[in-house]
């Protein structure tokens, strides 16, 4: 069934929401269908020392500000709040928090000694008057503070849930500045809620449509400082690059990982024609995949590394396609109006999320891996590039408004909660990497 | 090779700034980095060459100014049109007048695309200008191409006037003599 702009859904089944004297576990399912966000409840986390007392609020901020972003929890602000935490181990006044009508109350603490610091949390069910799941700790530097509070929301939201989190993951993405005409882009990364940008080339050569390795050790790169697109492998840590899959006389751009991260998929142009190739990262090894007199492009694996999404132009417009991830023969999964782009299968398998151009209009949608139940999430002047988050209910992509920057905005597969991801200047070509250990 | 095509094309944009451009279209300030790179003058061997006066049929600026280094092409198409092949079988006869001359083809997409598809339309521009030089006569020796896709539009402005002066192939020289 295809639906123009669904921007209902999410159905959040609030079991054990009715305060019965049944206590069931607090448990939002994230469906289809609007229900009212969970209302819950971060306390500063308490400081178990002075110095401590400096991350005691951002902690339950960033905390805080992870769960609304998702659209499926509310905070009760703190002005409201009656009961006040002043330990971590005291026991829950679940009566003043059912008084406010909390649903989820996260506590926690912090210790902090030198540059080493210690984050617990607890989350309780308030309606069923019970801890859910056990307390956690979590132990590492001052400078990783944020990435403490992201894994504190991604336990919270996988209880809730029953889903990963996602919050404790980076996007690779392009930092734009300069004319237009002349734009600089520079290779970036940034945490996924925006933070933390660093910068990882210096903006001499134009670079476009970066892609994580799966481990998130890797990106893959298009970069033009030979003075034709190449493909750029460079490792995040260190920051050392190199050029992988020339094919002389060929223009080689749009690459991305097996699901294995041992090999390549990617596009080479030559003589007006662009066919896709796989290159084995280990042996150099390169496969030609498609030999058809059009464009083949934007390819993406399977969860499962056996077939292969792109989009080609052979029908005459662009559509998408999937084929065996060994190449041979292609099935076109897209037939609704309008032209079809940058398909990329879902971590979970279970979609494809798409950019779609129509009328004028460009839209980031969804289907079912064999084209059936296209939803479109999006609709604006130019939305282009989806990439997925590491549980496959978020995409991240890039929206440039009629005459404006462009910038990277999120949006469930829901067609829910759209929201702009906060950068430091123009951004495009977000890639999203994978739930950090 | 590089800074040559930088230096002839920043001495070409400022010569043209001073002239009127014959295809009203103006901004090429962005055709100028050939190359994608912000800021290479850091290292040597930079020559120059004297882009000529434009009545010299010979001369650079007449290839620029009077023949036209671009041919346009409509939405999602790499079909050159009658003024386009008109436009080219002139670059082909200056290319054999003046044989000294590589040139590199860059072809480009208007904005109204993805990424990657445009950078696949614009290698397919830049091939079937390509093609068209080869049929003139003019060696594939002496041609690259390279597809900036949507990267580089010559105008940017969110108007139909824009995306078609940006949905276009540029015939660039790359410098004086294949010796350097």
């Amino acid at each position: 069934m295809t639906r123009l702009f669904v921007y209902l859904t999410a159905l959040l089944a609030l079991i054990g929401a009715l305060s019965t004297a049944q206590a069931q576990p607090l448990r939002l399912q994230i469906t289809e269908g609007v229900i009212e966000p969970m209302p819950f409840a971060v306390p500063g986390f308490v400081p178990e020392n002075s110095a401590g007392n400096e991350y005691a609020q951002p902690l339950a901020r960033v905390v805080a500000s992870n769960l609304t972003n998702t659209g499926l929890f509310r905070e009760v602000p703190r002005d409201a709040h009656i009961a006040r935490v002043s330990s971590f181990d005291a026991s829950v006044s679940y009566s003043d928090w059912r008084a406010i009508n909390v649903q989820a109350l996260i506590t926690g603490a912090v210790e902090v000694s030198g540059n080493r610091m210690t984050v617990k949390f607890r989350l309780f069910d308030v309606t069923s008057g019970q801890q859910m799941g056990e307390g956690m700790q979590f132990s590492g530097s001052t400078a990783n503070w944020r990435r403490m509070a992201h894994k504190v929301s991604d336990a919270v939201y996988s209880r809730i849930t029953g889903e990963d989190g996602y919050f404790d993951s980076r996007v690779v993405f392009v930092a734009e500045s300069g004319p237009r005409a002349d734009r600089t882009k520079r290779l970036a990364i940034m945490d996924q809620d925006g933070e933390n940008v660093q910068v990882l080339t210096d903006g001499r050569a134009l670079v476009i449509a970066p892609r994580v390795s799966p481990d998130g050790t890797r990106a893959v790169y298009t970069t033009y400082e030979t003075g034709a697109p190449r493909i750029a492998l460079m490792d995040l840590a260190s920051g050392q690059r190199q050029l992988v899959g020339d094919i002389p006389g060929a223009m080689t751009f749009s690459p991305r990982f097996s699901p294995d991260g041992r090999s390549l998929v990617f596009s080479a142009a030559r003589g007006g024609n662009t066919d896709l190739y796989r290159l084995d990262l280990g042996s150099g090894q390169m496969t030609q995949l498609t030999a058809s007199s059009s464009i083949a492009t934007s390819p993406s694996f399977s969860p499962d590394g056996r077939q292969i999404t792109f989009e080609s132009d052979r029908s005459g417009t662009s559509q998408i396609y999937v084929m065996p991830a060994t190449g041979g023969e292609a099935q076109r999964i897209s037939f609704g109006q309008g032209r079809y782009s940058t398909p990329v299968w879902s971590p979970r398998g279970d979609l494809i999320a798409f950019t779609k151009s129509h009328a004028g209009r460009f839209h980031i949608g969804v289907m079912r891996t064999d084209g059936s139940e296209e939803r479109l999430l999006t609709a604006s002047f130019l939305d282009e590039g989806p990439t997925w988050a590491p549980n496959g209910r978020v995409v991240k992509f890039t929206r440039e408004a009629r005459g404006g920057d462009p910038a990277i905005y999120s949006v469930d597969i829901t067609g829910r909660n759209l929201r702009r991801v906060p950068t430091p200047g123009p951004a495009s070509d977000p890639a999203w990497g994978p739930l950090l250990p | 090779m590089n800074l040559t095509t930088k230096t002839l094309l920043v001495l070409a944009a400022l010569a043209l700034a001073a002239c009127n451009n014959p295809r009203g279209g103006g901004g090429f300030g962005a055709d100028g980095d050939g190359f994608g790179n912000g800021n290479g003058f850091n290292d040597g061997g930079i020559t120059s060459g004297s882009l000529g006066d434009p009545n010299d049929p010979n001369s650079i600026a007449h290839f620029q100014q009077r023949i036209g280094d671009r041919v346009f092409f409509t939405t999602d198409s790499s079909s050159l049109t009658e003024e386009g092949r008109s436009t080219l079988s002139a670059q082909a006869r200056w290319l054999s007048a003046n044989p000294q001359f590589d040139i590199v083809i860059e072809g480009h997409a208007d904005e109204r695309g993805t990424r990657e598809y445009n950078v696949s339309l614009g290698e397919r521009r830049a091939s079937a200008t390509m093609q068209y030089l080869i049929s003139q006569g003019v060696s594939s020796n002496r041609m690259r191409t390279v597809s900036y896709g949507k990267e580089r539009p010559v105008e940017a402005c969110p108007e139909q006037r824009c995306w078609d002066l940006n949905r276009r192939a540029v015939t660039t020289i790359a410098g004086g003599g294949r010796t350097s």
